[in-house]
């Protein structure tokens, strides 16, 4: 009786013992933004990124945390000595989560549909570079180059450039089919997307078999939602205020990192009067960036151009407009611009803007200037403001790396136009030397601080807050990524 | 004005009213800082001698802020109130004189009004017009007009069946003119203690509205604003939201005691039955 009373105990602590070791293979993870569509070729909004790169999608490179380029999809790769031509050998046997096959046609098609003059594309100008792609097996494949361009494999890792099926193109933007580790399971608007492992993945299964992103735009109820465990991680965290509270939770990990988010009060620079440039720079002298992020409280660093500190040939342009309000009051009053003047000021949901944009209109009221705050969802600013260009101004961040081409585009929210700029420009695109490189980056940093097209504020910090049990998340965000097949949780 | 003394719930009415209105008519001449201003070397101080009650994340000073915040919803609510009243009153006069059909569509109108909850048609108003200290009087004010044009009827009815009125249609005066001489007097006690509660309301449905981000916007104070910032910091400085929250409270309460009084001072039939 004895013995077999122990043997049930036995068996029982056994049970239970497996119940507990069964280790968690799901995550939640918060973010501040809902994407506006699931394609990251078909569209410029970060979020897009933070769900599907590396997890659904995956490219011929790819990117880390450190902005390293390593093999993806393609294994290895030669560049000729001319830098014109680039020859990937591509990862066998690997095929879309719908069965079809990845093979050379489908680098083709991607990059030609990417380059195509319909191509709606946010980054068409990374393949612009492109002449042809030729597919002499199916493994292999051939790009060739008009003209030398550094930055082609960095820019070939990106969200942009992933590979899209000919099959499943067209549908990518709610139901993505891609390569990657992970598929969409559903996609509940207004709340959360959720990933599966895709169980036909070419480099096996992941630690995480199932990942949910939600979506919780309050800063407050993001706080709420890790403190009460709803949310395993919040990657970009929105309410850097409550920080002090996660510290001292153990159960908690709390990391300030970097991004390459470039915040800026962007300036319609065709509108009356930012397109006059002494407007523009006594906007720059009138706000005080370190107070800016002092009030935000949010770890950000001042810039003073569209470059973050830590960017390969970041030059530190802050010094240029210092907080001078008498300096700002009399390069207006030379400008025609009487006390009293009203500007708006359009603000998209981040906190950054939301807040940033009070903090703002205090200090322009200092110079005279009435600012109008008109607070926009998402979807509103990229109508209103980034396609349609009806903005004066607006609060954003470019997250992008490396974003220098955006200013020498014929057509581009802000609509900054400078022909010194884009021959600038175009120089940089096409020099291979790293030196030179560098020198260029600097001198279209120095231009664009010259100009001020938009008044920069400062680089955005990565604050995170996590379970303190699960590991490979990124310390610094150069890219908006979430790569779940990284992470997994502490036994 | 005996009476008035004595009545309790009438003086505290009067006074909670009186230092907010206080409050809001000082701001339009001085407040201890400009309410917009920032000084970020202050930021979330504690109440002191400079700062009675304290500052905001943004080293706002927040009496300042809730002296003009007083301000906007005041404003916010006596136009709700003024709307609904200019609608109402006349729509409740014309129901009540005419009769008829009249009376059946306008009450069938204010019944279809009702029969929608006030604060959320109010949030869809002002999400398809657009955020604003303008939308959300207006907002506010189209409800005001349905409770209005049902007291109105109500009490002017009542008064209708009275010797004079008869005596008055007897002697020929046109309904306008009775509306005007006969009914509406009597009945202004009535509307008044009515105007006080809809004006409580209304700070209540201002708050409400900018505490969502669809009332007075930034970086004009509001109440409701206040309370929805102080929300990420409640452990970090749980008074910011304490000033703000007593204010809409000794606000509301001090209307909603006033109107009380008013009612009963007003009222000959309570007044007897004390």
């Amino acid at each position: 009786m004895t013995r077999l009373l122990a043997a049930t105990l036995a068996a029982t602590l056994a049970a239970i013992g497996t119940v507990q070791a069964a280790p968690k293979d799901s995550i939640i993870i918060g973010m501040t933004l809902e994407p506006p569509m699931l394609d990251p070729t078909a569209g410029a909004a970060a979020a897009i990124g933070e769900v599907t790169y590396r997890n659904i999608f995956e490219g011929l490179t790819a990117l880390d945390s450190g902005m390293q380029v390593h093999p993806l999809l393609a294994k290895s790769w030669t560049v000729s000595p001319d830098g014109l031509t680039y020859t990937f050998a591509l990862r066998p046997g690997v095929t879309f989560s719908d069965g079809a096959r990845f093979d050379c046609s489908v680098v083709k098609f991607t990059y030609e549909r990417a380059a195509a003059p319909d191509s709606v594309n946010a980054h068409k100008g990374k393949f612009e570079p492109i002449a042809s792609v030729a597919c002499p097996t199916p493994e292999t494949a051939v790009v060739t180059l008009k003209r030398p361009t550094g930055a082609f494999l960095v820019d070939m890792g990106t969200n942009d450039a992933v590979m899209v099926s000919p099959v499943s193109a067209a549908g990518n933007k709610t139901n993505p089919v891609g390569t990657g580790p992970y598929k969409l399971v559903r996609w509940v608007k207004g709340d959360r997307v959720e990933l599966a492992r895709n169980p036909g993945y070419w480099g096996g299964p992941p630690a995480i078999a199932s990942v949910t992103f939600r979506f919780i735009a309050d800063p407050s109820a993001a706080a709420a939602s890790v403190l009460a465990g709803d949310v395993d991680a919040f990657p970009l965290f929105p309410a850097p205020e409550t920080l002090d509270q996660f510290r001292a939770d153990k159960r908690f990990h709390v990391q300030i990192g970097t991004t390459s988010g470039k915040t800026i009060l962007a300036l319609n620079n065709t509108r009356k009067p930012f397109n006059d440039i002494r407007v523009r720079r006594a906007l720059a002298h009138a706000i005080d960036r370190k107070g800016l992020v002092d009030a935000l409280g949010n770890y950000g660093t001042p810039i003073g151009s569209h470059e973050v500190p830590g960017d390969a040939g970041y030059i530190d342009l802050t010094g240029m407009y210092p907080y001078d309000v008498a300096k700002a009051k009399a390069l207006l009053a030379e400008a025609g611009i009487k006390p009293g003047f009203t500007m708006t000021i359009r603000l998209p949901p981040p906190p950054y803007a939301r807040r940033g944009g009070e903090v703002i209109a205090a200090m322009l009221e200092q110079v005279g200037i009435t600012v109008k705050l008109v607070p926009i969802e998402w979807a509103q600013w990229l109508d209103q403001v980034f396609k349609q260009s009806d903005f004066d101004a607006t609060i954003i961040s470019h997250v992008e790396p490396g974003d220098l081409d955006i200013y020498a585009r014929d057509k581009y929210y802000f609509e900054y136009h400078s022909a010194e700029y884009n021959a600038l420009y175009k120089q940089f695109a096409e020099t291979n030397d790293p030196a030179t490189r560098l020198a260029l980056r600097g001198a279209l940093q120095l231009k664009l601080a010259e100009d001020e097209p938009n008044v920069f504020l400062f680089a955005l910090a990565k604050v995170g807050v996590w379970n303190a049990d699960l590991r490979g998340l990124w310390s610094n965000e150069p890219i908006f990524a979430n790569v779940v097949s990284e992470m997994s949780w502490a036994k | 004005m005996k009476g008035v003394w004595r009545r309790r719930n009438l003086l505290a009415g009067l006074v909670l009213t009186a230092v907010i209105l206080a409050a809001a008519l000082v701001s339009l001449v001085w407040t201890p800082y400009p309410p917009t201003a920032i000084d970020i070397l202050h930021k979330l101080a504690h109440p002191s001698r400079a700062h009675p009650l304290g500052t905001d994340p943004f080293g706002r000073d927040v009496l300042s802020m809730i002296m003009v915040g007083a301000r906007n919803s005041l404003l916010v609510s006596v136009i709700a109130v003024a709307l609904g009243a200019g609608g109402g009153i006349p729509l409740g006069a014309l129901a009540a004189a005419r009769g008829g059909w009249v009376d059946d569509l306008v009450m069938r109108a204010t019944d279809l009004a009702f029969a929608f909850p006030a604060l959320l048609t109010a949030v869809m108003i002002t999400a398809l017009a657009g955020p604003g200290a303008g939308n959300a009087m207006i907002a506010i004010g189209l409800f005001n007009i349905p409770v209005f044009a049902r007291l109105t009827r109500g009490a002017a009815m009542a008064v209708g069946k009275r010797e004079f009125i008869l005596a008055a249609r007897a002697a020929g005066r046109g309904d306008i003119a009775i509306t005007l001489d006969h009914v509406l007097p009597n009945i202004a006690a009535v509307l008044m203690v009515q105007a006080t509660i809809q004006f409580a309301l209304g700070i209540i449905a201002d708050a409400g509205l900018s505490y969502l981000g669809l009332g007075t916007q930034p970086p004009q104070p509001s109440w409701g604003k206040m309370l929805n910032d102080a929300q990420t910091y409640i452990y970090k400085a749980p008074l910011l939201a304490v000033f703000p929250g007593l204010a809409i409270t000794l606000a509301v309460l001090g209307l909603n005691l006033l109107g009380d009084g008013l009612r009963d001072l007003l009222d000959p039939r309570l007044r007897r039955a004390r």
